[in-house]
């Protein structure tokens, strides 16, 4: 009664909220309608048993994608109500190739069919045995049983870091930054000499 | 669904969830209702010691921050791997540890990457 009470919940502001993503008229309202939308899908995720997954929702994307979404909406700086202007004139080619996305959907939908074993497959992993909690079932599939795509997803992970330093990172010039070990290893001859100076003349 | 019991332990966050929200609604519409409502359209305008304001409050910055950003969402990741790893650790063996040591090998290459590029410094 009151998971699904909570479901119905959780179901109509994620999909409400969604809505309000591609309505708001302030972008950066949109990322904040993006963000409940998100806390929403992973209450979700709990109601499924899936509270791995819910708390890497809220941890990922919530935190850190959120906010990259919010970066780039800063960071573009364009102006949505001069974009929207022209916007009405693309509606006919826009509903003509909606119609055609539309109908190979339908005409996928119709020829396909699901392998037998597939369907033997989806609940597979956390079978009825309770006693494991999520994440431990995880733990113990990713790292050993799933070796390859686990190693693919750290090479992924590095091909992104060094991705964005490649194309983000500039090394600016005339910029005075403290070298600590310079300093430590200048020494007393190299900034100051000793002169006799005999009195009346100059250096 | 899951089963009951699992979720049971959930219930005081969705009980939470339920008091802070009826607790904001119901701070905002106390004060919407009390309140007096006297609308003016000075009220509204935007207030800079005495001027009008100059531009718009969003403007472009840095490209840097973002840099920053992508880099903890990597490193947000490798730390999201590390939870199952440490929690079943007991039972993956040598093979699951290496595995992770491996994986943490790869990033570590990218941190010394960027370390070495100065992606790191904010000079």
């Amino acid at each position: 009664m009151i998971t699904s009470l909570a479901f119905y919940l959780f179901a109509s502001i994620l999909v409400l909220s969604a809505l309000m993503v591609i309505t708001a008229r302030n972008p950066v309202h949109s990322v904040l309608f993006l963000i409940l939308g998100f806390f929403n899908a992973a209450g979700l995720f709990v109601l499924l048993g899936a509270e791995f997954i819910a708390m890497i929702l809220v941890i990922v994307y919530v935190g850190a994608v959120a906010v990259l979404f919010l970066f780039v909406v800063m960071m573009l700086d364009i102006s949505f109500s001069d974009l929207r202007k022209g916007a009405m004139q693309y509606v006919p080619m826009g509903l003509v190739i909606g119609a055609v996305l539309l109908l190979e959907f339908f005409t996928l939908f119709g020829a396909w069919q699901f392998a037998p074993e597939a369907m033997g497959q989806v609940s597979a992993p956390i079978a009825a045995d309770s006693e494991l909690t999520n994440t431990e079932a995880l733990g113990q599939l990713v790292y050993t049983k799933y070796f390859l795509p686990f190693q693919l997803a750290g090479l992924i992970l590095l091909v992104a870091m060094i991705g964005a330093i490649v194309l983000t990172h500039r090394q600016r010039s005339g910029v005075y930054k403290q070298r600590v070990a310079e300093q430590f290893a200048r020494k007393r001859e190299d900034a100051m000499e000793v002169r006799k100076v005999s009195s009346g003349s100059g250096a | 669904m899951a089963s009951t019991e699992f979720l049971s332990e959930y219930l005081p966050i969705l009980i939470f969830l339920i008091i802070a929200s009826g607790l904001s609604v119901a701070m905002i519409a106390a004060s919407f209702l009390a309140g007096k409502q006297n609308p003016d359209k000075e009220k509204l305008a935007a207030y800079e010691c005495g001027f009008d304001a100059f531009d718009d409050a969003r403007n472009k910055f840095d490209v840097r921050f973002y840099l920053v950003a992508i880099l903890f969402i990597i490193f947000d990741l490798e730390i999201a791997f590390l939870f199952p790893w440490a929690i079943s650790l007991g039972s993956i063996g040598m093979f699951g540890f290496w595995s992770m040591a491996f994986f943490l090998g790869i990033l570590t290459i990218g941190f010394i990457y960027e370390w070495k590029k100065g992606a790191l410094e904010w000079e």
